[in-house]
Protein backbone atom coordinates (compact mmCIF):
# COMPACT_ATOMS: atom_id res chain seq x y z
CA UNK A 1 0.00 0.00 0.00
CA UNK A 2 2.64 2.19 0.94
CA UNK A 3 4.33 1.88 -2.60
CA UNK A 4 1.05 1.96 -4.37
CA UNK A 5 0.69 5.36 -2.50
CA UNK A 6 4.46 6.65 -3.34
CA UNK A 7 3.58 5.53 -6.77
CA UNK A 8 0.46 7.59 -7.06
CA UNK A 9 2.43 10.45 -5.41
CA UNK A 10 5.19 10.68 -7.69
CA UNK A 11 2.25 10.74 -11.11
CA UNK A 12 0.33 13.37 -9.12
CA UNK A 13 3.67 15.43 -8.76
CA UNK A 14 5.23 14.50 -11.94
CA UNK A 15 2.11 15.62 -14.19
CA UNK A 16 0.09 17.73 -11.87
CA UNK A 17 2.81 19.60 -10.08
CA UNK A 18 2.02 22.08 -7.41
CA UNK A 19 -1.56 23.60 -8.99
CA UNK A 20 -3.64 21.17 -9.23
CA UNK A 21 -6.63 23.91 -10.20
CA UNK A 22 -4.68 24.05 -13.93
CA UNK A 23 -5.69 20.49 -14.22
CA UNK A 24 -8.76 21.32 -13.05
CA UNK A 25 -9.81 24.74 -15.37
CA UNK A 26 -7.37 22.71 -18.63
CA UNK A 27 -10.14 19.83 -18.20
CA UNK A 28 -12.97 22.09 -17.51
CA UNK A 29 -11.69 23.89 -20.90
CA UNK A 30 -11.34 21.09 -23.13
CA UNK A 31 -14.43 19.73 -22.39
CA UNK A 32 -15.99 22.88 -23.43
CA UNK A 33 -14.27 23.14 -26.77
CA UNK A 34 -15.50 19.33 -27.31
CA UNK A 35 -19.28 20.40 -26.51
CA UNK A 36 -19.05 23.53 -28.98
CA UNK A 37 -17.64 20.84 -31.76
CA UNK A 38 -20.02 17.93 -30.98
CA UNK A 39 -22.83 21.35 -31.47
CA UNK A 40 -21.61 21.97 -34.54
CA UNK A 41 -19.95 25.39 -33.42
CA UNK A 42 -17.02 26.32 -34.73
CA UNK A 43 -14.58 25.81 -31.19
CA UNK A 44 -10.79 26.37 -32.18
CA UNK A 45 -10.94 29.43 -30.93
CA UNK A 46 -11.73 28.84 -27.53
CA UNK A 47 -8.80 26.70 -25.68
CA UNK A 48 -6.03 29.34 -27.02
CA UNK A 49 -7.00 32.18 -24.87
CA UNK A 50 -8.42 30.09 -21.83
CA UNK A 51 -5.16 28.36 -22.11
CA UNK A 52 -3.74 31.71 -21.68
CA UNK A 53 -6.12 33.16 -18.72
CA UNK A 54 -5.00 29.64 -16.94
CA UNK A 55 -1.34 30.51 -17.10
CA UNK A 56 -2.14 33.87 -15.97
CA UNK A 57 -3.99 32.50 -12.80
CA UNK A 58 -1.63 29.93 -12.13
CA UNK A 59 0.97 32.90 -12.25
CA UNK A 60 -1.20 35.58 -9.86
CA UNK A 61 -1.33 32.25 -7.18
CA UNK A 62 2.61 31.06 -7.55
CA UNK A 63 3.38 34.73 -6.40
CA UNK A 64 0.79 35.70 -3.48
CA UNK A 65 1.82 32.01 -1.92
CA UNK A 66 5.61 32.66 -2.52
CA UNK B 1 8.90 16.99 -43.52
CA UNK B 2 5.73 18.94 -42.08
CA UNK B 3 5.39 21.80 -39.67
CA UNK B 4 4.02 19.89 -37.14
CA UNK B 5 7.15 16.94 -37.65
CA UNK B 6 9.97 19.66 -37.52
CA UNK B 7 8.55 20.83 -33.91
CA UNK B 8 7.91 17.79 -32.93
CA UNK B 9 11.83 17.02 -33.76
CA UNK B 10 12.76 20.37 -31.95
CA UNK B 11 10.65 19.83 -29.23
CA UNK B 12 11.96 16.48 -27.82
CA UNK B 13 15.52 17.62 -28.74
CA UNK B 14 14.87 20.57 -26.33
CA UNK B 15 12.67 18.82 -23.62
CA UNK B 16 15.95 15.70 -23.65
CA UNK B 17 18.49 17.55 -23.61
CA UNK B 18 17.37 19.40 -20.23
CA UNK B 19 16.85 16.33 -18.83
CA UNK B 20 20.08 14.80 -19.92
CA UNK B 21 22.19 17.46 -18.71
CA UNK B 22 20.77 17.90 -15.12
CA UNK B 23 21.14 13.43 -15.33
CA UNK B 24 24.82 14.57 -16.44
CA UNK B 25 25.42 16.55 -13.39
CA UNK B 26 23.97 13.76 -11.03
CA UNK B 27 26.18 10.82 -12.71
CA UNK B 28 29.24 13.24 -12.69
CA UNK B 29 28.33 13.61 -9.06
CA UNK B 30 28.55 10.11 -7.87
CA UNK B 31 31.53 9.34 -10.65
CA UNK B 32 33.63 11.67 -9.16
CA UNK B 33 32.76 11.12 -5.58
CA UNK B 34 31.97 7.59 -5.17
CA UNK B 35 33.92 6.06 -8.22
CA UNK B 36 33.33 5.69 -11.76
CA UNK B 37 32.22 1.69 -11.60
CA UNK B 38 29.06 2.10 -9.28
CA UNK B 39 28.14 5.27 -11.06
CA UNK B 40 28.15 3.95 -14.73
CA UNK B 41 26.64 0.54 -13.61
CA UNK B 42 23.46 2.97 -11.68
CA UNK B 43 22.92 4.94 -15.37
CA UNK B 44 23.32 1.17 -17.16
CA UNK B 45 21.03 -0.07 -15.22
CA UNK B 46 18.33 2.96 -15.69
CA UNK B 47 18.76 3.47 -19.06
CA UNK B 48 17.97 -0.57 -20.04
CA UNK B 49 14.80 0.18 -17.41
CA UNK B 50 13.54 3.07 -19.41
CA UNK B 51 14.46 1.23 -22.81
CA UNK B 52 12.33 -1.36 -21.43
CA UNK B 53 9.37 0.80 -20.86
CA UNK B 54 9.43 2.23 -23.97
CA UNK B 55 9.76 -1.13 -25.93
CA UNK B 56 6.62 -2.02 -23.48
CA UNK B 57 4.19 1.22 -24.03
CA UNK B 58 5.42 2.13 -27.09
CA UNK B 59 3.44 -0.43 -29.41
CA UNK B 60 0.92 -0.26 -27.09
CA UNK B 61 0.10 3.43 -27.91
CA UNK B 62 -0.20 2.74 -31.23
CA UNK B 63 -3.39 1.02 -31.14
CA UNK B 64 -4.93 3.78 -29.54
CA UNK B 65 -7.60 5.44 -31.81
CA UNK B 66 -5.51 8.90 -32.61
CA UNK B 67 -8.41 11.02 -31.72
CA UNK B 68 -8.70 9.55 -28.52
CA UNK B 69 -5.03 9.58 -27.94
CA UNK B 70 -4.35 13.40 -28.92
CA UNK B 71 -7.40 14.34 -26.33
CA UNK B 72 -5.85 12.74 -23.53
CA UNK B 73 -1.93 13.30 -24.54
CA UNK B 74 -2.99 17.07 -25.27
CA UNK B 75 -4.81 17.27 -21.99
CA UNK B 76 -1.59 15.82 -20.42
CA UNK B 77 0.86 18.15 -21.97
CA UNK B 78 -1.30 21.11 -21.78
CA UNK B 79 -0.96 20.43 -17.68
CA UNK B 80 2.28 19.04 -17.88
CA UNK B 81 3.64 21.85 -20.13
CA UNK B 82 1.82 24.81 -18.23
CA UNK B 83 3.97 23.62 -15.08
CA UNK B 84 7.31 24.33 -17.52
CA UNK B 85 6.20 27.42 -18.62
CA UNK B 86 4.79 29.02 -14.91
CA UNK B 87 8.22 28.39 -13.65
CA UNK B 88 10.14 29.36 -16.71
CA UNK B 89 7.85 32.61 -16.15
CA UNK B 90 8.87 32.93 -12.78
CA UNK B 91 12.15 32.46 -13.16
CA UNK B 92 12.55 35.00 -16.06
CA UNK B 93 10.64 37.77 -13.86
CA UNK B 94 12.45 37.16 -10.68
CA UNK B 95 10.24 35.51 -8.61
CA UNK B 96 11.97 32.42 -8.01
CA UNK B 97 15.84 31.56 -8.53
CA UNK B 98 17.30 30.34 -11.92
CA UNK B 99 18.38 26.98 -12.28
CA UNK B 100 22.29 26.62 -11.39
CA UNK B 101 23.72 23.29 -12.66
CA UNK B 102 27.18 24.70 -10.58
CA UNK B 103 25.06 24.87 -7.89
CA UNK B 104 23.53 22.01 -8.00
CA UNK B 105 26.81 19.70 -8.78
CA UNK B 106 28.94 21.05 -5.70
CA UNK B 107 25.66 19.79 -3.46
CA UNK B 108 25.42 16.50 -4.80
CA UNK B 109 29.26 16.18 -4.72
CA UNK B 110 29.55 17.20 -0.93
CA UNK B 111 26.40 15.14 -0.21
CA UNK B 112 27.95 11.67 -2.03
CA UNK B 113 31.48 12.89 -0.53
CA UNK B 114 30.09 12.99 2.97
CA UNK B 115 27.62 9.53 3.35
CA UNK B 116 28.78 6.44 4.74
CA UNK B 117 30.58 3.99 2.47
CA UNK B 118 28.24 0.73 1.86
CA UNK B 119 29.63 -1.62 -0.37
CA UNK B 120 26.69 -4.54 -2.42
CA UNK B 121 27.48 -6.74 -5.04
CA UNK B 122 30.49 -5.09 -5.13
CA UNK B 123 29.18 -2.20 -5.89
CA UNK B 124 29.10 1.32 -3.92
CA UNK B 125 25.72 1.55 -3.03
CA UNK B 126 25.45 5.40 -2.50
CA UNK B 127 27.05 5.59 -5.85
CA UNK B 128 24.84 3.11 -7.67
CA UNK B 129 21.74 4.61 -6.37
CA UNK B 130 22.33 8.35 -7.01
CA UNK B 131 23.27 7.90 -10.33
CA UNK B 132 20.17 5.12 -10.81
CA UNK B 133 17.77 7.15 -9.32
CA UNK B 134 18.61 10.49 -11.32
CA UNK B 135 19.08 8.70 -14.60
CA UNK B 136 15.48 7.36 -14.17
CA UNK B 137 13.72 10.29 -12.71
CA UNK B 138 15.20 12.37 -15.68
CA UNK B 139 14.69 9.74 -17.94
CA UNK B 140 11.54 8.82 -17.26
CA UNK B 141 10.50 12.88 -18.27
CA UNK B 142 12.02 12.06 -21.71
CA UNK B 143 10.36 8.65 -22.66
CA UNK B 144 7.39 10.84 -21.20
CA UNK B 145 7.90 13.55 -23.64
CA UNK B 146 8.93 11.10 -26.38
CA UNK B 147 6.27 8.84 -26.28
CA UNK B 148 3.28 11.60 -25.83
CA UNK B 149 4.86 13.78 -28.48
CA UNK B 150 5.43 10.97 -31.06
CA UNK B 151 2.27 8.66 -30.45
CA UNK B 152 -0.06 11.96 -31.02
CA UNK B 153 1.99 13.22 -34.09
CA UNK B 154 1.41 9.17 -35.60
CA UNK B 155 5.46 8.86 -35.55
CA UNK B 156 7.60 7.85 -32.14
CA UNK B 157 10.27 6.99 -34.37
CA UNK B 158 10.95 10.99 -35.30
CA UNK B 159 10.56 11.78 -31.65
CA UNK B 160 13.33 9.51 -30.91
CA UNK B 161 15.23 11.52 -33.58
CA UNK B 162 15.31 14.34 -31.27
CA UNK B 163 15.99 12.13 -28.26
CA UNK B 164 18.70 10.33 -29.65
CA UNK B 165 20.80 13.67 -30.91
CA UNK B 166 19.85 15.32 -27.58
CA UNK B 167 21.62 12.11 -25.94
CA UNK B 168 24.25 12.01 -28.24
CA UNK B 169 25.24 15.58 -27.99
CA UNK B 170 24.83 15.80 -23.74
CA UNK B 171 26.83 12.53 -23.41
CA UNK B 172 29.44 13.59 -25.97
CA UNK B 173 30.39 16.93 -24.41
CA UNK B 174 29.71 15.15 -20.86
CA UNK B 175 32.37 12.60 -21.67
CA UNK B 176 35.26 15.42 -23.21
CA UNK B 177 34.90 18.27 -20.76
CA UNK B 178 34.19 16.13 -17.65
CA UNK B 179 32.40 18.74 -15.86
CA UNK B 180 28.71 19.93 -15.54
CA UNK B 181 27.16 21.37 -18.26
CA UNK B 182 26.93 25.09 -16.69
CA UNK B 183 27.05 26.86 -19.74
CA UNK B 184 24.24 25.38 -21.53
CA UNK B 185 21.94 27.80 -21.71
CA UNK B 186 19.45 25.82 -19.83
CA UNK B 187 16.95 28.25 -18.09
CA UNK B 188 16.29 29.40 -21.69
CA UNK B 189 16.25 26.07 -22.93
CA UNK B 190 13.35 25.11 -20.25
CA UNK B 191 11.08 28.04 -21.29
CA UNK B 192 11.23 27.04 -24.72
CA UNK B 193 10.69 23.57 -23.88
CA UNK B 194 7.26 24.98 -21.86
CA UNK B 195 6.00 26.99 -24.67
CA UNK B 196 6.27 23.82 -27.13
CA UNK B 197 4.76 21.69 -24.75
CA UNK B 198 1.77 24.36 -24.12
CA UNK B 199 1.75 24.97 -28.16
CA UNK B 200 1.07 21.19 -29.01
CA UNK B 201 -0.92 20.47 -25.99
CA UNK B 202 -3.37 23.52 -26.98
CA UNK B 203 -3.10 21.89 -30.86
CA UNK B 204 -3.78 18.35 -30.07
CA UNK B 205 -6.49 18.85 -27.29
CA UNK B 206 -8.69 20.90 -29.50
CA UNK B 207 -8.13 17.96 -32.38
CA UNK B 208 -9.18 15.55 -29.58
CA UNK B 209 -11.84 17.40 -28.76
CA UNK B 210 -12.97 17.17 -32.28
CA UNK B 211 -12.77 20.63 -33.50
CA UNK B 212 -10.83 21.42 -36.38
CA UNK B 213 -7.72 23.73 -36.79
CA UNK B 214 -8.63 26.30 -39.99
CA UNK B 215 -5.47 25.57 -41.48
CA UNK B 216 -4.41 22.31 -40.72
CA UNK B 217 -0.91 21.73 -39.30
CA UNK B 218 0.10 25.36 -40.07
CA UNK B 219 -2.16 26.60 -37.29
CA UNK B 220 0.99 25.29 -35.22
CA UNK B 221 2.58 28.04 -35.97
CA UNK B 222 0.04 30.83 -35.07
CA UNK B 223 -0.75 28.97 -31.43
CA UNK B 224 3.20 28.85 -31.23
CA UNK B 225 2.92 33.00 -31.96
CA UNK B 226 0.68 33.40 -29.67
CA UNK B 227 1.58 31.20 -26.27
CA UNK B 228 5.38 32.99 -27.13
CA UNK B 229 4.10 36.29 -27.37
CA UNK B 230 1.67 36.22 -24.34
CA UNK B 231 4.50 34.58 -22.12
CA UNK B 232 7.10 37.06 -23.05
CA UNK B 233 4.04 40.10 -21.65
CA UNK B 234 3.74 37.88 -18.64
CA UNK B 235 7.40 38.09 -17.84
CA UNK B 236 7.11 42.01 -18.66
CA UNK B 237 4.44 42.87 -16.39
CA UNK B 238 5.82 40.43 -13.73
CA UNK B 239 9.25 42.03 -14.08
CA UNK B 240 7.37 45.62 -13.65
CA UNK B 241 5.14 44.43 -10.71
CA UNK B 242 8.04 43.15 -9.20
CA UNK B 243 10.27 46.00 -9.44
CA UNK B 244 7.83 48.45 -8.02
CA UNK B 245 7.41 46.53 -5.24
CA UNK B 246 10.81 46.68 -4.59
CA UNK B 247 11.01 50.29 -4.84
CA UNK B 248 7.84 50.65 -2.80
CA UNK B 249 9.60 48.08 0.25
CA UNK B 250 12.92 50.56 -0.22
CA UNK B 251 11.50 53.59 0.12
CA UNK B 252 9.42 52.76 3.25
CA UNK B 253 12.55 51.60 4.55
Amino acid sequence: MTWLAGFGRFWWEFVIGDDWLVAVLVIVAIGATAVLAAAGVTAWWLLPPAVLLILWLSLRRAIRSA
Amino acid sequence: MSTGDGFLVLSSFLASGVEMVEALTIVLAAGLARGWRSSLAGLGVATLVLAVTVAVLGPALTVIPLQALRLVVGALLLVFGLQWLRKAILRASGYKALHDEDAIFARELADARGAASDERAGLDWYGFTLSFKGVLLEGLEVVFIVLTFGSAQASIPLAAVGAAAALILVAGVGVAVRAPLARVPENAMKFAVGVMLTTFGIFWSVEGAGADWPGSDAALLGVLGLVVGSSFLFVHLLRRERRARLSTVEVRA
